[in-house]
């Protein structure tokens, strides 16, 4: 037995030691033990906890109440959504475990709970970066979930970032004179770059009725070669081969938030998020203007019909997208230490953003909280470089997307589940932040 | 002089060729998905994939055995081309089963294959490198010997040069001239027509992403042994790049094929700029060159919006109660 094993191995070895010990080596049984044992004893535990606790009085009560949320949510749609969300983070971070349990039984465990545990490994230092590195992923998510909601698919976050992210820095270096408003005009610079780079594709969906996907996937790509002459010829540092750092004016300020959190990155970066978080609730949900947006997205002949702009509110919901995602650049590259570099591919926040925008349903609260999370497993990743490579966060939130654009098939189990425990029907409405 | 220029002439065709075929597989397998109604943004992600099987493959066979080289290079092509078709199964899953939307999905399998690619790679290497370094050029007897055309065709070629123009002629055969690629397009254009007929649409659809991923995974192989001689975790944009193609080829295999001279010999002019003595003479920034195909590609997609030959039912999940 053993012997064939090692045919079957044999082509591994090849990689050098380090390959070599980490397949062949592989404690198979103690890995069969560390994955099945413990699922097999939780499972029987469960078992046994049901017929336990199930006959007796607290059973009946606990019973009773898991009815009762199930009635409720049964009641309530959206909770049925959020638990899909829910869900595909589950899968997500099940999937890493597993990937982590191969690579290396042995410190799975201890990996695993780093990078869920990443903002607390350093008190409120990490904490603060958690919030650091959530804010850009924050504001493309939100970029996204506008769109979203109007019925557009921002795929091209990347580039509008990337756009707004050259002029903030183009600003942040050349526009010294500008003293106290250094930073606020080249975040506004950046916003204004993000927006028109993000009309292109509004203007040829609205006019032209080209796919705003395949538009802006293209201008991802034009943006980052755009951005690499650009640098070069303004802004080049030739010996390290990047972009010149802006002026520290230019940097967010860090106010009292430093205090609070002792030699971490943050900055008010998150106030601004915030607020974007509140005006992008406000103007979809309490103006004319953004019931108009949403109408059009729902649908735009119907929208026509009823004497709304439809070509104006397609433009200017991905001018509005770009804007959004543009701030994001801003509040990437205005921070010390952080340089545009000479790329070869799309900055991956933009896609992370879609990612963000699907996990908190494109609700502005539901993306702020997906973001705070995205940034958690990050730092968690950072913390577990010393056990297994950070890329493993991006296989995650990988598999969470997958997950999230299987959402409506979960949603159905899950009301399947209610409709099953409860004996009543529910019916599934779709509601205007539903992409599936 | 005129030596000069041939001999130049020569070595610009023998940059482009490589790349041009890389490029035109992945479009004609993104075409496959396309006509059969599968929006298949996925491509970049299925060739990083196939490109890294791939490569691992070929690593393994060029250390560790004496095999001759264009076969190595031979298996390598078809672990990367049957990786590839695996992991598309997920995106058909997804979207035809699912009927999920197919943007979404396609864009998780770019952003894993991104991931798991470097991740393996760093955690089995120790870094995001995979060397596959050697020369996979070869002169095919006798024909080389044929003045003028056999210099630029039959000379220092690469393997995959005439597996793509097979793979092509294939194509166009398999597409237009057969019962299934009937079937096929019309599930692309018609499904609801095509599934009254009595073809099943699910099935077509599913055939189009899996023989996508393919020829995705097999164009990923390519990219890695005759563009970049390593595999760096990504494919620099090339299954974008073949997107772009496919949409300005208006989702036709010869146009496709003529574009993609173009396309190739933008990408080639932007990146081989300094081994290559006429373009060092005009001094116009590479990265203009590496923009046009993309600037172009919109700019056939806003004039073109009108008399669009894209299937009709491009990207509608197959739902039998919309009869």
């Amino acid at each position: 037995m053993k012997r064939i094993w090692e045919k079957i191995i044999h082509p591994f070895k090849v990689f050098g030691r380090k390959t070599h010990t980490l397949f062949a080596n592989i404690p198979w049984r103690k890995l069969a033990g560390w994955l099945l044992y413990p699922l097999a004893l939780l499972f029987g535990a469960l078992v046994a906890l049901k017929r336990k606790i199930g006959a007796t009085r607290f059973g009946k009560r606990l019973d009773k109440a898991w009815l009762k949320v199930l009635h409720w949510s049964g009641e309530k749609p959206e909770t049925i959504k959020v638990a899909s969300s829910l869900l595909a983070v589950v899968f997500g971070l099940l999937f890493g475990f597993i990937v982590m349990l191969v690579v290396d039984p042995s410190s799975a465990g201890s990996g695993f709970l780093t990078i869920i545990l990443g903002p607390f490994q350093q008190g409120m230092r990490s904490v603060g970066d958690t919030i650091f590195y959530a804010v850009p992923i924050i504001l493309t998510g939100l970029s996204v979930a506008f769109a979203f909601r109007t019925g557009l698919f921002n795929i091209g976050a990347s580039g509008q970032l990337y756009v707004g992210a050259f002029v903030a820095v183009y600003i942040g270096v050349q526009w010294d004179f500008l003293g106290p408003f250094h930073w606020v005009v080249a975040s506004l610079g950046a916003m204004l770059a993000g927006a028109a780079w993000g009309a292109i594709p509004g203007l040829l969906k609205a006019f032209r009725n080209v796919h705003e996907v395949v538009v802006s996937i293209m201008l991802n790509y034009v943006s980052i070669y755009l951005v690499n002459l650009a640098v070069r010829s303004f802004i080049f540092n030739p010996t390290l081969n990047r972009a010149l750092g802006p002026e520290s004016s230019a940097h967010i300020p860090t106010l009292f938030l430093e205090n609070i959190f002792p030699r971490s990155s943050i900055n008010i970066g998150i106030f601004i998020t915030l607020a974007a978080v509140f005006l992008f609730h406000i103007l979809l949900n309490r103006t004319v203007f953004g019931y108009e947006l949403k109408s059009v997205g729902l649908n735009r002949d119907a929208a026509r019909y009823a004497g709304m702009k439809e070509k104006r509110n397609i433009t200017l919901s991905m001018t509005i997208a770009g804007s959004i995602a543009g701030l994001a650049g801003a509040m990437m590259y205005l921070v010390p230490g952080t340089y545009i570099r000479i790329l070869d591919v799309p900055v991956e926040q933009g896609f992370t953003g879609i990612a963000i925008a699907l996990l908190g349903l494109s609700a502005p609260v539901g993306v702020l909280i997906a973001g705070l999370f995205y940034g958690a497993i990050n730092r968690g990743g950072y913390f577990a470089q010393s056990l297994y490579r950070e890329e493993i966060v991006n296989v995650i939130i990988a598999v969470i997307i997958y997950f999230s654009a299987l959402s409506l098939f979960t949603q159905q189990m899950i009301a399947k589940y209610i409709n099953r425990r409860t004996k009543k029907e529910i019916q599934l409405k779709e509601s205007e932040g539903d992409v599936g | 002089m005129i030596v000069d220029v041939f001999n130049e002439i020569v070595s610009v065709i023998s940059y482009v060729i490589p790349v041009m075929i890389a490029l035109m597989i992945v479009a004609l397998g993104g075409l496959f998905s396309e006509r059969s109604g599968t929006i298949n943004i996925a491509l970049e992600g299925i060739m990083v994939m196939g490109g890294f099987i791939g490569a691992i493959v070929l690593h393994y066979l060029l250390n560790n055995t004496g095999l001759h080289i264009q076969i190595s290079v031979f298996i390598a092509m078809i672990a990367g081309a049957v990786s590839g078709m695996l992991f598309s199964f997920f995106h058909a899953f997804a979207s035809i089963r699912m009927k999920s939307n197919q943007i979404i999905s396609a864009t998780a399998l770019n952003l894993f294959a991104a991931s798991v690619g470097v991740f393996v790679a760093r955690t089995v290497f120790g870094y995001r490198r995979i060397n596959v370094d050697s020369s996979y050029r070869f002169d095919v007897a006798v024909l080389s010997e044929i003045p003028i055309l056999g210099d630029l065709l039959f000379s220092s070629a690469f393997l995959s040069t005439y597996i793509g123009i097979i793979i092509l002629i294939a194509v166009i055969i398999i597409l237009y001239k057969t019962r299934f690629g009937l079937r096929l397009r019309s599930c692309g254009d018609n499904p609801h027509a095509a599934d009254s007929l009595g073809v099943d649409v699910g099935r077509m659809r599913y055939a189009g992403v899996l023989i996508s991923g393919l020829l995705a995974g097999l164009g990923g192989v390519f990219f890695v042994v005759a563009f970049q001689n390593r595999f760096e975790s990504d494919v620099r944009g090339f299954g974008f790049l073949a997107l772009a193609l496919l949409i300005s080829g208006q989702w036709r295999p010869q146009r496709i094929f003529v574009i993609s001279i173009l396309f190739a010999l933008m990408r080639v002019v932007a990146s081989r700029s300094d081994s290559i003595m006429g373009i060092q003479a005009i001094d116009i920034p590479t990265e203009i060159f590496r923009m046009l195909p993309y600037i172009l590609t919109i700019l056939v997609l806003a004039f073109t919006s009108k008399t669009s030959k894209a299937p009709e039912a491009l990207g509608e999940p197959y739902d039998t109660g919309k009869r």
